[in-house]
């Protein structure tokens, strides 16, 4: 250990990652908080107004109500894609020609652009025109999901589930395939039920990729933009106006740059400290 | 507690395969007797595997029939048959503890948690795991995953075979000792019948009274180590057994006496002479094989000592042929004589026995 050679010119070999650190997420974050934390009128004047807008943000009722609606969309689309996600991946084929097939089918929605699945969810749920409002319509349930909160949400949801289980089911899919056979026959031998395989060979087998999935699906939905906006945007009224909208509204509608930079830094807190309870929580047993 | 029967017993993987002939099991019938201690012997891809699924009902045979004590079994699921396996790699249940995958079978199967209880104890004092008990099964080391896989198998009081494949492969070799000891003990303890697949001799031969040699799907030969030493039915388990295996030299007959190189042998018994056209071998281990003064002339290619023996391999024509030596002979240089030992000395007539 000791007679490790010391050199400190080294540190210059990392000098371009830092530069690209920097550039890339260091400066625009610090452009965010200098906003954060002083008031402007233009012409590049500013006021220092100290913490009055992290204050404010966390103060309004608007806040509150977005926020709210974000956590109810990310826990009932989690509470949804994930199950079904695993379930879809537990009847897909292990093997055969079929497996291509299935693999493909289910990537197709995940290659599909944001802004174009809004359009496309759109169209489709228009009540006059769209295929599917017109058969809910024609099933005798007035729906439009321009005019009600309910059906809008419904038909984000309805969206999200649609664009992204692929993703949890090829990642569980990932994990099912990862089982060597001699689980499933020892488990044949000891006379396991079929819930019982689940539980105890399939579920733990699974948990570091679902882990990886609850996360990706977490920090997705918590930070969705482009499909509600351009399939509600972000109506009927607010109903449907999550974080993301909302920030945009403030900071690019109303111009109100400091509240909307302390927005941001509030949004991107609470980002990071639940994806890390979610790991640790998730990671826990591991260590035992 | 059960003899095996399996009945004119065919595997084939698909009907592809099939059509071309392509058998993983080729039609065998063979018994296991009740209490019995077999290794299942053969190089990797023979149908070790296949066989051993067979019985334990992971996979149904395309043809024939499976039965325990005359009862016909080939339909029945694995959890039915009152049979253990225990897999080349450990399988846990790595959420739960040691005790719940013991006690896992017994649970599946409805027994009352008190009677549980007691034969999770029992068995884990029999594999030396009451201390570990509460751990979890996931942090134990390779040995003792396989030892809760061997346990699952015996806590079930009415298990009527064990089956074991290739279980001492990710072992480490210090421990593949101790745990083949325990099987060995195990087995006189537990008084089921025991399958133990492998392809390394040295294990089959310690921990079986009965060793079953598989080769290319069938089985060629079913015997003591003794009989599978002195007497193969087939080439294969002369060359697969033994270190260095059996020579193997091509023969032909010479007034119904085989010759090599114009020198008559004398076999173990008198034989038929088989339709010609057909492979004659003679087959000889090498510890039959004697330096002589008169006999088979060869030259000596190589001597290699292995320490309380040595190895000598010499060169009839194009035919290589190995002797063992002990240590205080004499050993010519190039031009030597060899005496084959009647009594070991057989013939083979296409790769089977003739005498």
């Amino acid at each position: 250990m000791s007679n490790k050679t010391t050199n400190n010119r080294a540190w210059w070999l990392v000098a371009p990652v830092v530069m690209l650190v920097a550039f890339n997420a260091l400066i625009p974050l610090m452009t965010v908080v200098n906003y954060s934390v002083q008031e402007t009128f233009g012409d590049n004047v500013f006021f220092w107004e100290g913490v009055r807008w992290f204050e404010e943000v966390l103060h309004s009722g608007r806040f509150h109500a977005s926020l709210l609606r974000q956590l109810s969309f990310t826990g009932i689309i989690l509470l949804i894609e994930i199950p079904l996600g695993v379930a879809i991946a537990l009847t897909m084929p292990k093997k055969g020609v079929w497996v291509s097939v299935c693999l493909v089918l289910m990537a197709l929605p995940l290659l599909i652009p944001w802004n174009v699945v809004g359009a496309m969810w759109n169209i489709f749920a228009l009540p006059e025109i769209g295929l599917l409002g017109k058969m809910i319509n024609g099933l005798g349930i007035d729906y439009n999901f321009t005019r009600q909160p309910l059906a809008a949400w419904f038909t984000t949801i309805l969206m999200d589930v649609w664009h992204w289980t692929s993703l949890v089911t090829l990642l569980a899919y990932a994990g099912l395939c990862s089982i060597p056979e001699a689980y499933y026959q020892a488990a044949r031998i000891d006379g396991a039920s079929r819930w019982a395989v689940f539980r105890f060979i399939q579920l733990p087998k699974m948990k570091r990729v679902l882990t990886i999935a609850i996360l990706l699906r977490f920090m997705d939905s918590f930070m969705i933009y482009t499909e509600p906006f351009v399939l509600t945007g972000g109506g009927p009224g607010n109903s449907t106006t999550f974080l993301s909208i909302d920030l945009v509204k403030i900071a690019l509608g109303q111009f109100d740059l400091g509240p909307a930079a302390a927005m941001s830094l509030i949004y991107f807190l609470i980002i990071l400290v639940l994806s890390w309870i979610f790991y640790t929580l998730m990671m826990r047993n591991e260590e035992q | 507690m059960a003899k095996i029967t399996l009945d004119k017993i065919r595997h084939s993987y698909s009907a592809e395969l099939m059509r071309k002939g392509d058998w993983a099991l080729k039609e065998m019938d063979v018994t296991w007797s009740d209490g019995g201690a077999y290794a299942l012997l053969g190089p990797s891809g023979c149908g070790k595997t296949t066989l051993l699924n067979i019985i334990s009902g992971l996979l149904i045979p395309t043809e024939g029939r499976v039965l325990f004590d005359d009862v016909d079994v080939t339909d029945l699921p694995s959890d039915q048959r009152h049979i253990a396996q225990v897999f080349q790699f450990p399988v846990v249940y790595d959420t739960m503890t040691v005790y719940d995958n013991l006690a896992f079978p017994l649970r599946n199967r409805g027994m009352p948690t008190d009677k549980i209880r007691e034969r999770v104890h029992e068995i884990a004092q029999m594999l030396d795991l009451q201390g570990s008990l509460k751990r979890r099964a996931s942090g134990l080391t390779a040995d003792g995953k396989q030892k809760i896989s061997l346990g699952r198998g015996l806590v079930r009081p009415d298990v009527n075979v064990i089956m074991f494949d290739e279980p001492l492969t990710v072992i480490d070799p210090h421990l593949k000792w101790l745990l083949r000891s325990k099987l060995k003990e195990l087995h006189q303890q537990v008084g089921a019948t025991m399958i133990y697949v492998t392809h390394d001799q040295t294990e089959a031969l310690t921990f079986a009274d009965k060793v079953v040699v598989m080769h290319e799907g069938v089985v060629v030969q079913i015997g003591t180590p003794v009989e599978l030493f002195e007497r193969p039915n087939h080439t294969f388990v002369g060359h697969f057994i033994g270190s260095p295996g059996m020579n193997l030299l091509a023969c032909d007959l010479r007034e119904g006496t085989p010759t090599i190189d114009g020198h008559p042998l004398e076999v173990s018994a008198p034989f038929t002479p088989p339709d010609t056209g057909v492979q004659l071998q003679i087959g000889i281990r090498p510890e039959f094989v004697k330096l002589s003064r008169e006999g088979l002339a060869v030259d000596i290619v190589k001597v290699n000592d292995v320490g309380r023996y040595r190895i000598v391999e010499a060169r009839c024509q194009q035919q290589s042929i190995k002797l063992v030596v002990p240590e205080d002979e004499a050993i010519p240089a190039d031009r030597a004589h060899i005496l084959f030992d009647p009594a070991h000395t057989h013939l083979y007539a296409d790769h089977w026995i003739l005498t």
